[in-house]
C-alpha cells in the first residue's frame, strides 16, 4: 500500500521502510524551532538533568533555531529578562540558528526559517508554536509541540510519541480571480472543514492552482492548516520549491524532493475550484465562522491590521500599497502594517510600498508578531472591531475580550481601510 | 468522587484557558493566577481557592484548540483540575500528558455543573444522573509517559538508559 508524503518523511526519520497510519513512532528531528518561549524550554531542559550526573547538553546545536518575534522589542522587564536568559543559553550552548532583535536578519520565526533556507523538503520540523505547520509549504513535515516536548527534543533529538497521522488530500484547481488570494482559499477550507475537521490529520495540497502558486501563497495555506485542527499542512516539493530555496533562500546543498506514492491512501479527498471563489471573511469568534465578503460588507471597523506569519510577505504588502496608493485611510480607522521579516521590510521600503502606505495614513510597525495575539502593540478598546490578515480571531485574541476580530486577505483589509467598513476589494479602487 | 465545577462547549481555545496577554508568564508556579482569566466568576473562585483540587471541567469536542502554549495545561494543573472532554486538540492533549494534567477522553460524556462523577480506568459514571460513559484508552506509549510521572522524568530515564 502506498504512503502519503507524511508517512514517507516519518518513515525515513525513524529509519524504517514504511510506517502505517496510527503507528506511534519516535522520528529524528531535523530542525527544532522556538521563539521567546525558549525561556520555558530552557527551564524544562535543565530540569531533565536534575539529580543526574549528566551535563546538560543539547543533542545538536546546529539543528536548534531560536528567533525572537512574539514581543520585540520587549514590552516589559519580564520579557526582557526572559530574552536575556535565552541569549545566555544560546551563547553557552553555541546554538547557531539564533535570530535576535536585529534589522539585518530578524523577523517572525516562520518567515525567517523559510527565507534563511533552514526549511528543506523531507525534513521533520518541530516548533513550540502551533503555526509551525507553515514549513510544510517547503515540503517538510512540520508540526507544533509544547515547551516540555521541545526540552525532550533538545535532549534526545527525537520527538517521542508521534502518532502517524492520516491525511486529507485537497486538490485545488482553476485560477484565482483578481484580488482573490490564497488567504480566501484557506479561510474557505477552514470554514468547510470546521475548526476540528482535520484534527490529528495532515492536509496535503495538490492541483494545478497549487502548482501555479508561489511559496509565499503556499505558506498562507500551510500556516492556517492548524486552524482546521491539522497536525500539519504540506505541499510536496516541486519546481517552485527548488526555485525559492535556490534563488531566494540561497540554498546550494542537494535537495531531497520527497513525493507521496501514486497509490497513497487518503482519509478524504476534497476538490476546490478557485475560479469561483469570492473573498472570504472569518467572523468573530472562531476561524471556521466563514462568510463571503458580501454577507458582511458594510460592517464598521476601528482597526485594520496587515501583517503576521500568515500575510506579512512582500506580495501582501504590495497588494495593500497598490490598493491604497493615492488614497487615504478613512478617518476614525487605525491601520497597522507589520512585515513578516526585516528582509521583507527592506524590500518593501526599496520598492516604495512603505511610503505609499504611510502617505495613506498607515502606521508601519517593526517586523514581529505585533498585535496578532494581544501581548505587544495594537490592543483593541472595549467594543472595538478589527479587520485583520492574521490567523486567529478567538475572543480576546487582540488583548480585549470585549472586542471583535474579523480575518481576511490583504486585498480586503486594504480596500476596507480606505472606506472604514468591510469592503469587497473587487469593487472600485 | 469528583464535582463538576465548570462546563465548556466545543472548540474552547487556549486563548480562553490562558489569554495570550499573559504569555510572558511561563513558570508553572505563576500561571495558575490567569486560569480562565476572562471568565471573572470562575477565575475568582479558583483564585480564592473555593474549588477543591480534583474538581472537574467538562467539555465537548476539541478542548484546547489553537496555540501550543503550555501555560494552558500548567494553569489547570496548578489548580488540580481534571478535564473530562469529548475530545481534545492534539497539542493541548500532548502538553497535558507531558505535564501530568489529568485529561479524560470520554466521547459521549454528559454532565452539568454540580454533578458528581466517579472516574475509573474505563468509564466515567455520572452519579447524579446515574449514567455511565466509556473512556477512550490512550495509546500505550502515551500511557508510559503518564506512568513515568510526566515527560521530564520519562526523558531523564531515557537519557540514563
Amino acid at each position: 500500500m502506498g504512503m502519503t508524503i507524511s508517512q514517507k518523511i516519518l518513515a525515513r526519520a525513524c529509519g524504517l521502510a514504511s510506517v502505517n497510519v496510527g503507528d506511534v513512532v519516535e522520528p529524528a528531528v531535523d530542525l527544532a524551532m522556538s521563539h521567546e518561549n525558549a525561556a520555558l524550554v530552557i527551564n524544562q531542559f535543565l530540569e531533565i538533568y536534575q539529580g543526574t550526573d549528566l551535563e546538560p547538553r543539547v543533542w545538536d546545536r546546529s539543528k536548534i533555531a531560536i528567533i525572537f518575534d512574539h514581543r520585540v522589542p520587549a514590552e516589559s522587564a519580564k520579557t526582557a529578562t526572559n530574552q536575556k536568559r535565552v541569549r545566555q543559553f544560546v551563547a553557552t550552548h553555541g546554538i547557531t540558528k539564533f535570530h535576535d532583535i536585529r534589522g539585518d536578519e530578524g523577523g517572525i520565526c516562520h518567515q525567517v526559517l523559510a527565507e534563511q533556507g533552514y526549511d528543506r523538503p523531507g525534513y521533520v520540523i518541530t516548533g513550540t508554536d502551533s503555526h509551525t505547520t507553515s514549513h510544510g509549504a517547503l515540503g517538510a513535515f512540520a508540526f507544533g509541540i509544547g515547551a516540555t516536548e521541545m526540552a525532550s527534543v533538545w535532549a534526545l533529538g527525537r520527538v517521542l510519541n508521534v502518532e502517524v497521522p492520516g491525511s486529507i488530500k485537497v486538490v485545488v484547481r482553476g485560477s484565482f480571480n483578481e484580488r482573490v488570494t490564497p488567504k480566501d482559499l484557506i479561510l474557505h477550507l477552514v470554514g468547510r472543514l470546521t475548526a476540528q475537521g482535520a484534527n490529528y490529520k495532515v492536509i496535503e495540497f495538490h492541483g494545478d492552482a497549487i502548482a501555479a502558486m508561489p511559496i509565499s501563497g503556499r505558506l498562507v495555506l500551510t500556516n492556517m492548516a492548524v486552524e482546521a485542527g491539522a497536525t500539519s499542512g504540506i505541499v510536496p516539493a516541486d519546481d517552485e520549491t527548488v526555485r525559492y530555496l535556490r534563488d531566494e533562500a540561497g540554498v546550494t546543498d542537494p535537495l531531497d524532493l520527497v513525493q507521496p506514492d501514486i497509490d497513497a491512501v487518503y482519509d478524504r479527498v476534497i476538490d476546490v475550484d478557485v475560479s469561483v471563489l469570492e473573498p472570504q471573511i472569518a467572523c468573530p469568534h472562531t476561524v471556521d465562522h466563514v462568510k463571503a465578503v458580501g454577507a458582511i460588507a458594510g460592517t464598521k471597523v476601528d482597526q485594520i491590521v496587515i501583517g503576521s506569519c500568515t500575510n506579512g510577505r512582500i506580495d501582501d504588502i504590495e497588494m495593500a500599497a497598490r490598493v491604497l496608493r493615492g488614497r487615504k485611510v478613512a478617518r476614525g480607522v487605525r491601520m497597522l502594517v507589520f512585515p513578516a521579516s526585516w528582509r521583507i521590510y527592506r524590500e518593501a521600503m526599496k520598492r516604495g510600498y512603505l511610503a505609499d502606505l504611510i502617505d495613506a495614513g498607515a502606521v508601519v510597525m517593526n517586523p514581529g508578531c505585533g498585535c496578532c495575539l494581544g501581548i505587544h502593540q495594537g490592543a483593541l478598546g472595549d467594543g472595538e472591531v478589527a479587520l485583520s490578515t492574521t490567523n486567529r480571531n478567538f475572543k480576546g485574541r487582540m488583548g480585549n475580550p470585549s472586542s471583535e476580530v474579523y480575518l481576511c486577505s490583504p486585498a480586503v483589509a486594504a480596500a476596507s481601510a480606505a472606506t472604514g467598513v468591510i469592503t469587497d476589494p473587487r469593487q472600485g479602487g | 468522587m469528583a464535582h463538576v465545577v465548570h462546563k465548556a462547549g466545543a472548540d474552547v481555545s487556549t486563548d480562553t484557558i490562558y489569554p495570550g496577554r499573559f504569555m510572558a508568564t511561563v513558570l508553572p508556579s505563576e500561571t495558575p493566577q490567569f486560569c480562565f482569566a476572562d471568565d471573572k466568576t470562575f477565575n475568582t473562585a479558583l483564585q480564592r481557592q473555593q474549588i477543591a483540587p480534583g474538581s472537574v471541567i467538562v467539555a465537548e469536542q476539541n478542548f484546547g484548540c489553537g496555540s501550543s502554549r503550555e501555560q494552558a495545561a500548567s494553569t489547570l494543573k496548578g489548580h488540580g483540575l481534571v478535564v473530562v472532554a469529548r475530545g481534545f486538540a492534539r497539542i493541548f492533549l500532548q502538553n497535558a500528558i507531558n505535564l501530568g494534567l489529568r485529561t479524560v477522553m470520554c466521547p459521549a460524556i454528559e454532565a452539568e455543573v454540580g454533578d458528581d462523577l466517579e472516574i475509573s480506568a474505563t468509564e466515567v459514571r455520572n452519579i447524579t444522573t446515574r449514567r455511565s460513559f466509556p473512556i477512550a484508552p490512550l495509546p500505550a506509549a502515551r500511557q508510559a509517559i503518564i506512568d513515568a510521572g510526566g515527560l521530564i522524568a520519562y526523558t531523564r530515564a531515557r537519557l540514563l538508559a
